[in-house]
């Protein structure tokens, strides 16, 4: 079976209007994250206190928040699933002390002694620990970058390396910025799939970076846009099969991988996507704009040499 | 075939089948029920867990912890070696939970990470590591000095409850029961005690009666003091912390009347153990062997060759915890033996208590994971529900695009797999990397990507063969121009792992070990195992038409 075989598509032709759709949506991730008072963080990263508790039959969210309203916790927030048996409560920092989950527990108890609910997850994070992980998580994704950065540097040339790079960070804010108009939450997780994104999507860049290599070799004395455009089009069919393989899998771990990694697979899901599309329309049209413009201005400079002659 | 292409397949046949035989260790581990375990030998058991892939504590359940060790107020000797005690101490403490592999790391340079796998009772564990606790060796009071104490205790007892009409009105002197009435009129506090060996013991039952008692009357006041230091009582009280049963079936609480100096504290205490054979009145019941370092030594020496006879009691945190009677003179270097009719359990105890010794400095939770049991299966059986489904899914459409050259592609990831977890189950680094739940998508995502390698591998040669090359050449070519990318591309997403790896924390450094060793995996089972297959088959006969 073959798909998109042969295929003449004139990508560096759209570039422009790639760009004006890549830079509306970084417009709207960031509005949205700013109108959002900041990416909405998880209690890994504010600290404060998450438990999942479950109960024998279905306890719906406003009998918990009666409960926690009597304790003096009605800012918590509660989330559900499975028939509403199954729920995550977060207490924000002020308010969390160690002791804090086992009283939730024995007031559901209390409340709802004909429905039996267990402490299944509990998850403290002090306030030092929520800023250092802050600090290192965002590290880790500048590091991560950076580190590509050199890497196609010294395999390609800088040029590549910053094409790629731009297309790393325009995936990484277009993914968060979809998290924050789900309103879902920034977690330790959150940033693994940040990371696996960034990946992935340097991955699919560097399979056409490297066609590129290639062909510049065996195409000399083309334009370039002529080469980027073969090398794309030659490598669509494994962008594609890759892209959906992946895709495939990711969707059934969203669908079948349990709550806990939904949202992980949910970010993985829209950053396989964006960083598919910015591989062919970010990374590869700026190394594109990058090298005519230096061309032209090289060619001018000749050009002047030439007349003062 | 020439001899580098047998030489690969042997290496390849190698390779996967002993990662195969690795990994049938974790498959046999993980598919048996608990009753199927309980008919192996724990030997067994153990063998197979040990061979096995291990499981983080997000999905086996237990308990992470991140303490810090407050070092601000020490003095700087003290400050210097504060972790390197703090950490000797919680090794000592979590050693006593049986739990199977507990984890104890360092962590900058006033952190501690404490891992308790499988862990059940948090709370009790949470207290136990995090409690600052103080260790000493006190001298119990002689019997007169109980007399004295009891006896202010009970004038002081009887003059507050005669102030609150508490006090029963006395029978007919005739009455038989007027003496006992008499005695609990007179004496409310020390008439409740039985007395055996001149230590007083309260039943269990009314232990929260006479701490009642004790709290409202201002104990410190009625104790005895010495002539020259009369601000500090000399005596304190202190309970049991453990109860006996008597002969009556009830259980009772002894009340220990301790002199208010300790003889020294758990400082000195250089080494701890539980050891059968050292009690002669009970050669089967374990013994508690205490070493003390030179200075406790000569205190310990003194004073137990000046009171043969005497009890000295063992407190933690204000608790008796143990109260021997010294038998004879322990000489300073030999160890010392505590003995007394133990269980296994209470000598074990024991000697936590004095291993725990006191904490060099106060600690604080700064981070606490912990995840029960029933969640860490039921994220493994989705976890593994959306692994096969997934791979399902990669080898219909594999299979369907790529036709038999798919199906092999497949057989590579599946050889993936094993390598995967034999690498994963037999990793000698320290902690051994588990797989933690964000791992379990990282292997389902390493068999999304790994296809990766296959499908350019695949593609590339699809591609020489349009170009019009022999099956044999198209393949050859195929592999070559694809390593490049390949490898390009892997090493990249090798540097998105490292950096998870170097700056994640726990799960998040399982998920980055696992794609790791999944990208590094997936090299060699697309690269070099599945061109074995195609060298082999193209040599052996020559095909018109390649299954791609």
């Amino acid at each position: 079976m073959e798909l998109l075989i042969g295929t003449k598509i004139n990508f560096m032709g759209a570039r422009r209007v790639a760009f004006g759709i890549s830079l509306a949506m970084i417009g709207i991730s960031i509005i949205s994250i700013i109108a959002h008072g900041g990416v909405r963080l998880g209690v890994d990263f504010s600290g404060g206190i998450l438990l999942q508790v479950q109960s024998e039959k279905s306890l719906p969210a406003q009998d918990i928040r009666s409960t926690l309203e009597k304790m003096g916790l009605g800012d918590a927030e509660i989330q559900q699933f499975g028939r509403e048996s199954e729920s995550i409560i977060r207490i924000g920092q002020s308010k969390a002390t160690p002791e804090l989950a086992a009283s939730i527990v024995k007031a559901l108890n209390a409340d709802h002694p004909d429905n039996p609910t267990t402490l299944r997850r509990r998850e403290l994070v002090g306030p030092k620990v929520g800023s250092e992980l802050r600090r290192t998580a965002t590290l880790a994704v500048i590091f991560a970058l950076i580190g590509m950065l050199i890497y196609i540097w010294f395999r390609f040339e800088f040029m590549f390396g910053m094409g790629g790079l731009a297309s790393l960070a325009h995936d990484v804010v277009i993914t968060l910025g979809f998290l924050s108009i789900t309103n879902k939450e920034i977690t330790l997780s959150i940033i693994a799939a940040l990371l696996t994104i960034v990946g992935y999507s340097i991955n699919d860049t560097i399979v056409v970076y490297d066609r590129i290599r290639e062909n510049r070799k065996k195409m000399y004395g083309k334009s370039l846009v002529d080469i980027v455009n073969k090398s794309v089009n030659e490598t669509l069919s494994r962008t594609l099969v890759t892209g959906m393989s992946t895709i495939f899998v990711l969707i059934i771990l969203f669908f079948f991988g349990g709550e806990v990694i939904h949202d992980f697979a949910f970010a993985l899901l829209v950053g396989v996507l964006v960083g598919t599309y910015s591989s062919i329309y970010i990374a590869t049209p700026l190394v594109v704009d990058w090298q005519l413009s230096v061309d032209a201005r090289r060619r001018s400079r000749l050009k002047a040499a030439a007349g003062r002659a | 075939m020439t001899p580098k292409m047998r030489w690969q397949a042997i290496l390849v046949v190698l390779v996967v089948g002993l990662c195969a035989w690795r990994a049938s260790y974790t498959l046999r581990y993980f598919s048996l029920d608990d009753a199927e375990k309980a008919q192996m030998s724990p030997e067994q058991v153990a063998a197979l867990e040990q061979n096995s892939l291990k499981l983080g504590l997000d999905l086996q359940g237990g308990m992470h912890l991140v303490l810090e060790v407050d070092k601000e107020g020490l003095p700087p000797s003290e400050a210097a070696d504060a972790m390197d005690r703090a950490l000797e101490v919680i090794r000592n403490r979590i050693d006593q939970f049986n739990v199977a592999e507990p984890s104890i790391q360092r962590q900058g340079d006033n952190r501690i990470i404490v891992q308790l796998p499988g862990l059940q009772d948090e709370e009790r564990a949470k207290n136990l590591i995090g409690r600052t606790a103080l260790l000493e060796f006190v001298p119990v009071e002689p019997a007169e000095q109980v007399d004295v104490v009891f006896r202010s205790i009970d004038r002081a007892l009887a003059d507050t409850m005669a102030a609150h009409g508490e006090l029963q009105d006395l029978p007919d002197a005739a009455d038989p029961g007027y003496q006992a009435a008499l005695l609990a009129r007179e004496h409310p506090f020390s008439s409740r005690a039985r007395y055996i060996q001149t230590v007083p013991y309260f039943q269990e039952t009314i232990v929260p009666w006479a701490q009642q008692q004790l709290a409202r009357l201002d104990l410190e006041a009625l104790l005895p003091r010495d002539a020259e230091n009369t601000l500090v009582p000399r005596v304190r009280v202190g309970w049991s912390e453990q109860t006996v049963t008597l002969e009556d079936g009830n259980a009772y609480r002894p009340l220990y009347v301790l002199s208010r100096d300790a003889l020294m504290t758990g400082s000195v205490v250089s080494t701890v153990e539980v050891r059968p054979g050292l009690d002669e009145d009970n050669p089967n019941s374990p013994g508690v062997s205490l070493r003390m370092n030179r200075e406790g030594g000569r205190t310990f020496a003194q004073y137990t060759g000046a009171h043969v006879g005497d009890y000295l009691a063992i407190v933690l945190d204000g608790k008796v915890q143990s109260a021997p009677v010294i038998r004879d003179r322990i000489p300073a270097g030999t160890p010392a033996s505590i003995t007394g009719g133990f269980s296994d359990e209470e000598a074990r105890d024991l000697a936590i208590v004095l291993r725990a010794g006191k904490l060099p400095a106060p600690m604080t939770i700064q981070e606490e994971r912990t995840v029960g049991p029933s969640l860490g299966r039921d994220s493994v059986a989705q976890g593994v529900r959306a692994m096969v489904i997934g791979f399902l899914a990669v080898v219909l459409f594999m299979v369907i695009y790529y036709r038999l050259s798919g199906a092999l592609a497949i057989l590579a990831l599946v050889a993936n797999l094993f390598v995967l977890v034999a690498v994963m189950s037999i990793l000698p680094v320290d902690p051994k990397p588990a797989l933690t739940l964000p791992g379990l998508p990282g292997i389902i995502l390493t068999i999304g990507m790994a296809v990766d390698a296959n499908v350019l591998i695949l593609e590339r040669i699809k591609e020489e063969m349009r170009n019009g090359k022999t099956i044999r050449a198209a393949i050859r070519d195929g592999y070559d121009r694809a390593f490049l990318t390949i490898l390009d591309s892997n090493l990249t997403t090798l540097i998105a792992a490292g950096v998870l790896w170097k700056f994640g924390t726990g799960p998040v450094k399982g998920f980055a070990v696992t794609l790791s060793i999944g990208i590094a995996a997936s090299m060699f089972t697309a690269i070099v195992a599945t061109r074995v297959v195609y060298d082999s088959v193209t040599t052996k006969w020559s095909l018109k038409r390649l299954s791609i």
